[in-house]
């Protein structure tokens, strides 16, 4: 095999490590401020990606339109469960919430299945097949514009959360909850509007990734493991982390399917966590806490 | 010893226990063929969950990846049959011990660098998911197209190749759930038992206290997976095939910690009942979709994870803490 393949693999790979990467930090925003596991995750992703399904085959809406829509109505989503259910759990302990979480997936995985069946759909839009030829390497646009949505979409976040007042107060309350009490935030608020802001990543990342790979409801728990296994490796909490993490990931899957076998790809996956865990327990770029 | 072993425990509760193990006993005379495989299901997860509770309910170590001891118990015991022939009861004399390395290689990774809690948790699922793909690529267990047991029509019941039918199946998952039981009693009895609620109640108290901690946890992480991986030995034996994708699915991890959560974690008759509350719940959400005529697939999940989510909202401690109280069934402190 010439070198090309590689790059063009490589390449591919990481375009998809930034969605997945966009995805991650969802998690990684609502476990580093509200300090609960959403075991979720990967089920509300499925519910962005359906949604865009949807109105692509009712109304031929681009995904890639469609993107700020549907992570307003998943920032709903996850702001009412973070008010309603999740709230009076934020001081139970670890296997309490995993519970919480776990009944949560499975509604929404089954409630997905009743919906829209067991079959795998995606979307067909015009620019499917596109691709660019920058030298000897052949970049598909689809993915170009996947990811160059994620990164948009985590530096607005970012910005977000280093600039704005509303942004400032999220982050007082990840760093001392009773601190953010005693100064009269509204930490309920606050951390039910994170938990909205995750949830909005992950539909973003979502409506994106619908452009690369079809959608099943048994996709949701694969992509919570995907995604934890990306948080974990770039650092929990840690925004950047979480896109050097999906970029990681997203680069050793392309690489193992292309070496190995692609059925065997997530092992590398898997491999590359647990070498994280024992030797940096708090992520590439995260901060070391308890 | 028995002496021990009931010591502090209300009369009351000695007599219900014993109306319960009769009661179970006795069932197979007359339970049909459908509620014995129900019976089946609910051991299975009452062993399971109780060997899980060690783990998490005693020493504090939240395993998310249990379906691992399973499937190695499962597969050892179940290769070994088909290649060579080896009954189940030696093949659990390799099955077991392998099971246990495996937890306590894990364990000694996890505890040696310090990784603990969620993170802890999220080990156990990579190392599960490890498993997962690498049996898939596995020939000698025949990989992803599954490890199939011969089946024949038997006309008895041979208790030492663990084939006949499910009754001697029902016997052998009472008699380990029984086991467990009284094996998780006396484990909370003893100076080990103390050690894992210290650890559990605070760590760095009990280190301060002079407890090697390293060792308690590293004892339950290989108790709780060697007690695993015979639940294993009899689901291989009980379904005859086996495919990495179900054995060491996250799910099939998810259902054995089910139980003990939603029945009382920590506690001993937790696992028990949850497991009795859980699969009963199962097939009462089977049954009455059916009679009102609704067969979508997934209909039945919604509700399952509804109830769920209901338990864990009003009953944060589980089930058996709240029986507990309305029978009063408080230990006496003696």
């Amino acid at each position: 095999m010439s070198f090309e393949i590689y790059l063009n693999v490589a390449i591919a790979g990481i375009l998809t490590g930034l969605v997945y990467g966009l995805m991650a930090l969802g998690l990684s925003v609502i476990f580093g401020v509200v300090r609960v596991v959403n075991f979720a995750h990967g089920e509300m992703m499925t519910v962005a990606m359906y949604i865009a399904v949807t109105l692509f085959a009712a109304l031929k809406l681009d995904p890639l339109l469609m993107l700020a829509p549907i992570a307003v109505v998943l920032f709903a989503f996850g702001y009412l469960l973070q008010k309603s259910v999740i709230n009076p759990f934020i001081t139970r302990p670890e296997h309490s919430q995993f519970l919480l979480l776990v009944a949560v997936a499975i509604i929404l995985v089954n409630v997905q299945l009743i919906l829209f069946g067991p079959d795998a759909q995606n979307v067909q839009t015009s620019y499917a097949y596109d691709s660019y030829q920058i030298g000897t390497v052949i970049v598909d646009a689809t993915k170009t514009y996947a990811a160059l949505a994620a990164l948009v979409v985590a530096t607005a976040l970012f910005c977000f959360f280093r600039y704005t007042t509303l942004g400032t107060a999220i982050r007082a309350c990840a760093d001392n909850y009773t601190g953010a009490l005693v100064v009269g935030l509204d930490v309920k608020h606050l951390y039910a509007l994170t938990f909205g802001l995750g949830a909005a990543c992950v539909g973003a990342a979502g409506v994106m990734l619908i452009l690369i790979v079809d959608v099943t409801p048994a996709l949701g728990p694969a992509y919570t493991l995907l995604a934890f296994v990306i948080v974990i490796t770039g650092g929990l909490g840690s925004m950047p982390g979480a896109l050097l993490g999906g970029v990681l990931i997203g680069l050793t899957e392309a690489m193992a399917g292309l070496l190995f076998t692609p059925s065997a790809k997530s092992m590398f996956a898997f491999g590359i966590l647990v070498l994280v865990l024992l030797f940096r327990p708090q992520g590439i770029l995260g901060k070391r806490s308890a | 010893m028995i002496a021990r072993l009931i010591d502090g425990v209300p009369t009351r509760a000695l007599i219900l226990l014993f109306l319960l193990l009769a009661s179970a006993i006795c069932a197979p005379l007359f339970a049909s063929d459908y509620l014995l495989t129900i019976l089946i299901l609910i051991f299975y997860f009452a062993y399971t969950g109780q060997a899980w509770n060690i783990m998490m309910g005693f020493a504090g170590q939240l395993s998310l990846g249990h379906a691992l001891y399973v499937g190695l118990g499962a597969y050892t015991a179940a290769a070994l049959f088909v290649h060579f022939g080896i009954a189940p009861w030696l093949g659990l004399l390799i099955g077991v011990p392998i099971a246990g390395a495996v937890g306590a290689f894990i364990g000694f990774l996890a505890f040696r660098f310090r990784v603990g809690g969620v993170y802890f948790a999220i080990l156990t699922i990579a190392f599960a998911e490890f498993a997962r793909v690498g049996f898939d690529h596995f020939a000698w267990t025949a990989g992803s197209s599954g490890l199939f047991l011969p089946v024949k029509q038997y006309s008895g019941n041979n208790l030492w190749t663990l084939r006949g039918e499910p009754v001697m199946f029902y016997y052998v998952l009472l008699a380990a759930t029984v086991a467990a039981f009284i094996g998780c009693r006396m484990l909370l009895q003893s100076r080990i038992g103390y050690f894992w609620m210290a650890i559990r109640e605070d760590e760095e108290a009990a280190r301060a206290a002079g407890i090697d901690t390293f060792r308690y946890k590293m004892i339950a992480v290989v108790i709780s997976a060697a007690m695993t991986s015979f639940a294993g030995v009899v689901y291989a034996f009980y379904y005859n095939n086996l495919f990495p994708e179900q054995v060491f699915h996250i799910s099939r991890s998810i259902e054995i910690i089910l139980g003990p959560i939603v029945g009382g974690i920590g506690t001993l008759f937790g696992p028990i009942l949850g497991a009795f509350v859980l699969t009963g719940l199962a097939e009462v959400l089977t049954e009455g979709l059916h009679a009102l005529g609704i067969d979508i697939p997934g209909a039945k999940q919604v509700f399952y994870g509804i109830c769920l989510l209901f338990v864990i909202m009003a009953l944060p401690d589980g089930v058996w803490p709240w029986v507990k109280r309305r029978l009063g069934l408080t230990e006496r402190r003696s």
